[in-house]
């Protein structure tokens, strides 16, 4: 897959860093403001996607190497789980133990709320970015006069 | 009430488009389309009229909310229809490399 | 509650379309076009966590079809389906009528839910979670294990994906790929 012209390239410059910035935005706020971990998952993803699409796919390769993709994944869910998995000492399962820490409306507050959306954001955005490159390592050949 | 049946009639149509079309891409459209409706109405049954969206801040108290419990399920339920589409996607380019086409009809033929 | 009406028209029409016209590419931005008009929905009922996820999501599913179909126009495919699968699309579709007539007797009027489970959701975010919005903490810490579940589901499909177009290596991006018969 080609990269496009020199206008998209110099411009994808700057609006990717502006993307990626809001995509985190969403993910740590997600517990006061409309938004949280799917949402911000997505929109980390599309912002790794606007990379690939304006400078073609060898470039790319050059700069997010495959194996951080995966590590990304199976990271994410596994500290999701591992927030999960806290509580059974204390005979709960998902439980909030850091609930009263913190003062309400601010960023530091609501327990493990911030943490879980963290590990989806991840897990959300390496997982669907690695799905679009799959999508586009084969190139189909065309129909050759078939019907 | 209406509002209602103009939702039936949007799930009517993306059936439609899944069993009598015969081109693979156009049977994901019509999966798509059904999927649409089926969040669109879990939502609206929760609707409140003159009520806010569910966010509380400092300063209001004592407002009426519209249901939240139907907002947290479909929000899961969007994401899981993306992956879920993304996987019919991947099947049908599979099947375009293997047999050449999308015709359904098509590819049972020649499977033999 | 004019708007809703407004905004539905504008979804069936371009569903409709969607179905009916020829090409493919076509069709596929009608189906863009249903799901923005979704979430213009989503706003007017007040739900502002999903009209931000339907956004981000169609877009990604615009640019996955659109993948899918570049290259293959039109569809050429002129002969009719079977007799058979017509009748059943009018026995399926009779029988789910009557069960939505059936159902739409006993469900609220538009406009009055009731809120029997959440009434304690809403009265007690704020008290036992600490969170500001109630749909994250109802996701995040009193149905926790559904997001679990959700998470799971994910992965699957990403790992169905990866699985699939793995076929005897990776192949270099210059190098094309023939139907084989």
């Amino acid at each position: 897959m080609n990269g496009m012209s020199l206008i998209v390239k110099r411009v994808t410059r700057y609006t990717v860093g502006l993307i990626l910035l809001y995509g985190l935005y969403i993910v740590l706020h997600g517990h006061l403001t409309p938004g949280g971990g799917f949402a911000g998952g997505v929109i980390i993803a599309l912002s790794f996607i606007h990379f690939v699409l304006a400078f073609g796919r060898e470039e790319a390769r050059k700069s997010v190497p495959e194996r951080l993709l995966f590590l990304g994944e199976s990271l994410g869910a596994i500290f999701f789980l591992a927030i999960g998995l806290l509580g059974i000492t204390a005979g709960f399962f998902f439980l909030n133990f850091i609930a009263g820490a913190g003062t309400p409306f601010r960023l530091f507050s609501a327990g493990t709320i911030p943490f879980c959306n963290i590990a989806i954001g991840i897990k959300v955005g390496t997982g669907l970015f690695s799905i679009f490159i799959a999508l586009s390592v084969f190139k189909l050949a065309r129909e050759e006069g078939k019907k | 009430m209406i509002i209602f049946i103009m939702d039936i009639a949007l799930f009517l149509t993306g059936f439609y488009a899944l069993l009598m079309k015969r081109n693979l891409i156009k049977k994901v459209i019509g999966f798509g389309i059904m999927e649409y409706a089926v969040n669109l109405f879990l939502i609206l049954v929760g609707y409140r009229k003159g009520a806010e969206a569910p966010i509380l801040s400092g300063k209001i108290t004592d407002v009426l909310f519209v249901d939240p419990l139907p907002q947290a399920l479909i929000l899961t339920s969007i994401v899981i229809g993306l992956g879920v589409t993304a996987l019919m996607v991947a099947l049908c380019i599979r099947l375009y490399q293997r047999y050449g086409t999308f015709d359904i009809a098509e590819i049972r033929r020649l499977r033999g | 509650m004019f708007e809703f009406y407004a905004v539905m028209t504008f979804m069936l029409i371009g569903a409709v379309i969607a179905v009916f016209i020829r090409g493919l590419l076509s069709s596929v931005i009608a189906v863009g076009a249903v799901g923005l008009g979704l979430c213009v929905m989503f706003l007017f009922l007040k739900a502002p966590d999903l009209a931000i996820t339907q956004l981000v999501v169609e877009i990604l599913m615009l640019i996955i079809l659109i993948r899918a179909t570049i290259g293959r126009g039109v569809s050429r495919i002129h002969r009719r389906s079977s007799v058979w699968i017509g009748a059943s699309f009018i026995l399926f579709s009779g029988v789910f009528i009557l069960a939505a007539y059936a159902a739409l007797k006993e469900i609220p009027v538009f406009g009055q839910a009731l809120m029997r489970v959440s009434d304690f959701y809403i009265k007690n975010a704020l008290g036992k979670t600490g969170a500001a919005n109630i749909v994250t903490s109802v996701i995040l810490d009193f149905r926790a294990y559904d997001t679990l579940g959700e998470a799971t589901v994910l992965f699957t499909s990403v790992i169905g994906v990866l699985a699939l177009m793995r076929k005897k290596g990776r192949k270099k991006t210059d190098e094309r790929d023939e139907p084989d018969r």
